[in-house]
């Protein structure tokens, strides 16, 4: 059996994998983080909670309506999008005017209240999603076994996050975003409808969140509980990256996923704590995270 | 005088309990070139951004080509014609060159294309691709002014556009001022260049404490200059 610093390759293998699919989770979540705080200035606490109603809502979609899994992969972050964009406009938007505090109690809140909704209605136990027919099984690729699904989740997130950069850094629509984050108030004087934006921002967040859950529905079980398993480890996530930058968000994500995913391999009692000890570290050495701009 | 353009009567501003403009009346009549003077701190800023509508604690009356201004939000007032350039120039340092210059949404027929303002500001083309905040005071400045005139406005606000530039570059502004002039543009500024301003500007409004004291057109600038140094202190 072929061995890698006297670990035997596929139990390498197979933890790389897992923490690359992890990685890209905490990557998408990251990255709407990111972007509803550049522009709204808000922490999004109930982006957990998001990501918990796409899997919700692709899951519910297939019980009710029959909907499969590729439309739900579509229409659950045009939902989820759907239902930021109305908090936000007729809830959040009113808090722009006070302390920034209020944005994350008010989240904080609404992530309370949803994520006990869907306990008190659906129990605190998983369900399981099955794995599209298309997705199913696996491959042997000599090294080691590849669940087709895993790899296609690591691809299409990939994708996703590479989207929502280059929608950001190279289109119009993008710019307009780059400059209000900047300046909302000049952006806004020169004839560009900020308050809508503010709302597309959001729900692009939100929608990111859903299609992360989404994704995730077959890896994981869906309960309700879902999105605070891992919002914490994101936060931990945006704080190392810092919340500048976008693609330091992105990579940060898929970083941290590795570092978690190695851990297990190597010293399998700290993989839970990993993160949170390479947050402590960066927050003592480069307070504004990696690719953080010092305030 | 021409047909009043931007109309201001009673403009009382406030930022929260202070209150700053205390009945502030101008007009700006259709292609002039009108300049505002005063010490630091009389309201001058403020004049012009409450006219765009960035302050919105204001009362009073903004009369836009006969329009009331008022009850307009912001992201409307540049639709109904109004370009800024504000005092900090406001270039964006995560945006091009080129995406600074084609950020202001165009408003109406009659922007300058893009094309003639490579032609009018050689540096900008040049320097496209990278990041506006790049650039030297001067091009910044130069940027801030470029991306008003691609919009179609009719009416250019500018505050202090010379300050902190090198004489050179405060020439080349005058320069390009003028030939909007010649185009028809109609333009009200801030400035404390005396000299700059004289070559520029048809009328001159002088404000202190929030409200305009005098008004005079450029040819009684020599006769007042004396009071001017004194009350503005220069
Ligand atoms: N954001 C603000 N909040 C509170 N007060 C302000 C604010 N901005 C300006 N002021 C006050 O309003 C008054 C007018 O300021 P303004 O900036 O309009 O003056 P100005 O004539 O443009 O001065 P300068 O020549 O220095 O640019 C000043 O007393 C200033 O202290
Ligand atoms: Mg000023």
């Amino acid at each position: 059996m072929t061995m890698i610093f006297g670990i035997p390759l596929q139990a390498f293998l197979g933890q790389l994998l897992i923490g690359l699919i992890n990685g890209s989770f905490y990557a998408l979540l990251s990255l709407g983080l990111a972007v509803i705080f550049g522009l709204l200035r808000v922490i999004n606490f109930a982006h957990g909670v998001q990501y918990m109603l796409g899997a919700f809502a692709a899951m519910l979609m297939l019980q009710y309506f029959g909907i499969n899994y590729w439309f739900a992969l579509i229409l659950s972050p045009l939902v989820v999008g759907l239902f930021g964009a109305v908090i936000e406009r007729f809830l959040l938007s009113r808090l722009y005017k006070l302390d920034h505090l209020y944005g994350l109690l008010f989240t904080f809140g609404l992530a309370l209240t949803l994520e006990g909704t869907f306990r008190y209605l659906y129990g605190a136990s998983g369900q399981p999603y099955a794995v599209p027919a298309q997705l199913a099984g696996g491959t042997n690729l000599g090294f080691m076994f590849l669940p087709i699904y895993r790899g296609w989740v690591v691809v299409v997130s990939l994708l996703a996050c590479i989207g929502t950069w280059l929608l950001i850094e190279k289109t119009k629509l993008g710019s307009y975003l780059r400059a209000a984050t900047e300046n909302p108030v000049l952006v806004q004087a020169f004839g560009v409808n900020v308050p809508v934006l503010l709302t597309f921002t959001y729900a692009l967040g939100a929608g990111l969140a859903a299609f992360a859950g989404v994704l995730a529905a077959p890896v994981y079980q869906v309960s309700p509980l879902m999105g605070s398993n891992i919002i914490i480890v994101v936060f931990a996530v945006v704080v190392v990256g810092g919340m500048g930058s976008i693609m330091g968000a992105i990579l940060t994500g898929y970083m941290l996923g590795i570092a978690e995913g190695l851990t297990k391999v190597f010293y399998p009692e700290a993989s839970n704590i990993v993160i949170f000890v390479i947050m402590a570290i960066v927050l003592l050495l480069r307070p504004a995270g990696l690719f953080g701009r010092d305030a | 005088m021409a047909k009043p353009l931007l109309e201001v009567s009673n403009l009382n501003a406030w930022y929260g309990e202070s209150h700053v403009l205390h009945g502030v009346n101008m007009t700006v009549g259709e292609g002039e070139t009108i300049t505002i003077l005063g010490r630091n701190g009389v309201g001058k800023t403020t004049t012009l951004r409450t006219i765009v509508g960035i302050i919105r604690e204001r009362k009073g009356e903004i009369r836009f080509d006969g329009k009331d201004m008022l009850g307009v939000p912001l992201h409307k007032t540049a639709h109904a014609g109004i370009g800024f350039v504000p005092e900090e120039r406001g270039i964006f340092s995560t945006l091009t060159v080129e995406e600074n210059l084609t950020l202001p949404p165009v408003v109406a027929q009659g922007g300058m294309p893009i094309e003639e303002i490579y032609e009018l500001f050689p540096n900008l083309k040049e320097r496209r691709s990278s990041p506006g905040t790049k650039l030297s005071g001067g091009e910044q400045q130069m940027l801030a002014i470029a991306r008003i005139l691609r919009t179609g406005v009719k009416l250019l606000i500018l505050d202090e556009p010379t300050e902190g530039l090198a004489p050179v570059i405060v020439q080349r502004i005058g320069e390009v001022l003028k030939t909007l002039k010649e185009r028809g543009m109609t333009v009200l500024l801030v400035e404390q260049n005396f000299r700059f301003a004289s070559r520029i500007a048809d009328r001159f409004y002088l404000m202190d404490h929030g409200q305009m004291v005098s008004e005079f057109p450029v040819s009684e600038l020599p006769q007042r200059m004396d009071t001017l140094h004194k009350v503005l202190g220069v």
